[in-house]
């Protein structure tokens, strides 16, 4: 027996393919691991479909068929002109029609409508005469998003309802806000923004928590232990549990565009190939902060409350709540700093812009300069001993 | 000159400390090659720590050795591929099946066919039939033994094992320790740390670790001869009045009862027998002179060493 223990010159070339060997093991391990993991399973597939279903068809910043109820002072064929014109267009659905003014407050203030038209007695004498009366519209407001919405759209509306009326020539002023919108239904562009916003979103948030769960986990069940004495390097570590989760993160894609696509008509005007490949960029640079985190926190509940403070920034300063260019300066840095931010813009532009890669240099620049970034920094955090 | 041929590990003044508090301090121990050595102290002593050290997973503040013949602050990566470390805890995964866990073990080391590896161990634990069910659903005595397969699969030139019959039942750490006997009949050196007297003497060695400080070290005829104990058996009535009666007399450091009889123990002979004289002609008790049990001298070492430290 030699003084020091060689190893075999077998071993020595196995030894060469050693990175990508103890990679394997590991992947092998963290996809069996999630596979068994049956919660977490049924997560990556559930969480985006629910997200999108729940997202696409409920955030509506212009919301229709809003429970209305209106209050008749007189039947004339001009107020049920205006009334048939707003209840047209789907925006107010008229489920009650009263003739008495204490209903009508009643109705409101219980909250069974959010809108109450009131049409006063006299109303078409006045306006033949040119008089200019008031049509009364009181709205709940204790949701200012939804009245304020509504009520913008109707005015407008009943503007129009009442210019193709053929007993008006001019409509008269109506007493309440105008606010400008959009020709086509509005609600078919809430969609059509959010799906492709989605994406990045719930990509971020299941990325992010998987990995930075991934580290911490085994610190606590006590198999870092063993692992840690075993000859696997802090590389070799990050990749076997870094690509199960790529995967997961593209089939997660997948399906949020898919069903955008598909249920909500949302156009895919680029290259699909290129999107799948940006997509797959800011899956992994997601997966290294998560797995950064990991590195860093003590515990799990540590890293749950880190990827929160990571996550929320991401959804307020990516531009995906709020428009990007109407941010303060020193909030646009911070937001430029956030993966989300480019992807949006890159999800956006292929999805909805038809734009190719010479648009989106600086964004894919931009989403491998932070991976790697958090690469390093989880490799050079990940504590090889106990110490 | 270190790392001789019968020598696996060899350390000299190891020192660690955790936030002030110094765990290990100054130790110095040479394990022979193909022996196993047993490592015992009372619950907080540094074993843990210092197999730590020995494995790589802790670097010591101070102090330095070898490993294998590798040297184990420069060469952790290199001594980790031929030592097996059996962890206190059970540390492999619990969500992962036995054939799982094994395969993993196999494809890290670079096992040429991690397949059939993790199938031969199985059949060697005896665990066929049992090879897709989840590590973590296996008894105590089970796990026990996947996790000695676990660390004996890449061919190990050294075993560490951290207390590794903990809460396991005799008949299950009696097979233990005769397949850890095959083991180092093979060439294979073992370092166990442990609480369990009878397993110290099944070791060929056995230090003894209190406070961070190794007291003693050598077979375990050479620490009872070491330990310059005089111990009398009492056996009789009324053993507990005598108790009550010879603690804290000069001359006995220790009164220990053990099933029907009483071990009464002293390094100071004189002092011992005079102490005892009173009680040695009563009627209904019976003295005899005998050696020390290993137990009498690591109990007397403990408190003594108690004394000293804290």
């Amino acid at each position: 027996m030699s003084a020091v223990d060689r190893p075999s010159p077998l071993h020595e070339l196995r030894e060469r393919f050693g990175f990508w060997r103890r990679s394997y093991a590991m992947l092998i391990k963290e996809f069996i691991q999630l596979r068994r993991d049956r919660v977490s399973f049924a997560m990556i597939v559930m969480l985006p479909v629910m997200q999108l279903l729940l997202f696409g068809y409920a955030i509506n910043t212009t919301p229709h068929n809003l429970p209305s109820a209106v209050l008749l002072q007189e039947d004339s064929d001009l107020a049920r002109s205006i009334l048939k014109a707003l209840e047209n267009t789907a925006y107010f659905r008229f489920i009650y029609e009263v003739h008495d003014v204490d209903d009508f407050d009643n109705l409101l203030k219980s909250g069974k409508v959010l809108f109450g038209v009131e049409i006063p007695r006299g109303f078409e004498r006045a306006v033949r005469r040119g008089d200019k009366p008031a049509l009364l519209v009181a709205a709940d407001a204790t949701d200012p998003v939804a009245a304020s919405a509504a009520m913008g759209s109707l005015g407008m509306l009943v503007q129009t309802a009442l210019k193709h009326d053929l007993y008006i020539g001019d409509p008269p002023e109506m007493p309440f806000e105008i606010r400008a919108h959009a020709r086509y239904n509005p609600a078919a562009v809430s969609s059509l923004n959010i799906v492709p916003g989605l994406v990045g979103t719930i990509l971020t948030m299941t990325m992010l928590i998987f990995t930075a769960l991934s580290v911490t986990r085994e610190i606590e069940r006590g198999t870092m232990e063993s692992l840690l004495s075993m000859p696997i390097r802090p590389v070799e570590v990050m990749f076997g549990k870094i690509i199960p989760y790529v995967l997961v993160g593209f089939l997660q894609a997948f399906l949020i565009i898919g069903i955008g696509v598909g249920l909500f008509g949302v156009p895919v005007l680029g290259n699909l190939f290129l999107l799948a490949l940006l997509s797959t960029l800011f899956i992994t640079t997601n997966l290294a902060i998560g797995y950064t985190i990991s590195t860093l926190v003590q515990n799990q509940l540590q890293a749950m409350q880190m990827s929160m403070m990571f996550f929320l920034p991401s959804i307020l300063l990516s531009g995906f709540m709020f428009p990007f260019a109407g941010m303060p300066a020193w909030a646009q840095y911070l937001g430029e700093c956030l993966p989300l931010t480019h992807y949006l813009r890159i999800v956006r532009a292929i999805m909805l812009k038809g734009a190719g890669m010479q648009n989106l240099q600086f964004d894919t620049l931009a989403l491998a300069t932070l991976m790697l970034l958090a690469m390093t920094v989880a490799v050079t955090r990940f504590r090889r001993t106990l110490d | 000159m270190n790392g001789g041929n019968g020598i696996a590990i060899d350390v000299k003044g190891l020192t660690k400390s955790f936030g002030g508090r110094e765990v290990v301090h100054d130790l110095s121990m040479q394990v022979k090659r193909g022996s196993i050595y047993g490592f015992l102290g009372p619950n907080g002593s540094g074993k843990t720590t210092t197999i730590r050290i020995l494995c790589g997973l802790l670097t010591p503040d101070s102090g330095e050795g070898t490993c294998l013949g590798y040297d184990i602050r420069r060469d952790a990566e290199k001594i980790k591929r031929q030592v097996g470390y059996m962890t206190q805890r059970f540390s492999l995964y619990q969500d992962l099946s036995v054939r799982e866990n094994l395969e993993f073990v196999a494809r890290l080391y670079g096992l040429a066919d991690a397949r059939g590896a993790a199938r031969d161990m199985i059949k060697r634990l005896g665990l066929s039939g049992r090879e897709e069910q989840l590590a973590g659903e296996l008894s105590g005595g089970w796990k026990q033994r996947l996790a000695l397969g676990a660390c004996t699969l890449p061919s190990p030139k050294l075993l560490l094992l951290d207390e590794p019959t903990a809460g396991v039942d005799p008949k299950a750490r009696r097979d233990f320790w005769n397949e850890i006997h095959a083991l180092a009949a093979d060439g294979l050196t073992v370092l166990v740390s442990t609480h369990y007297m009878d397993e110290a003497e099944r070791c060929h060695e056995i230090a003894y670790i209190a406070y961070g400080h190794l007291l003693v070290h050598g077979t375990v005829e050479e620490v009872i001869a070491k330990s310059a104990l005089t111990t009398y058996t009492v056996t009789g009535e009324d053993l507990n009045g005598l108790t009550a009666a010879l603690t804290g007399k000069p001359g006995v450091d220790m009164v220990a009862p053990f099933g029907t009889s009483l071990h009464v123990s002293g390094r100071d002979v004189a002092a011992l027998e005079a102490s005892i004289a009173p009680w040695r002609e009563k009627s209904g008790l019976h003295w005899h002179k005998t050696s020390p049990s290993l137990e009498d001298v690591f109990i007397e070492l403990m408190s003594r060493s108690k004394d000293n430290f804290q």
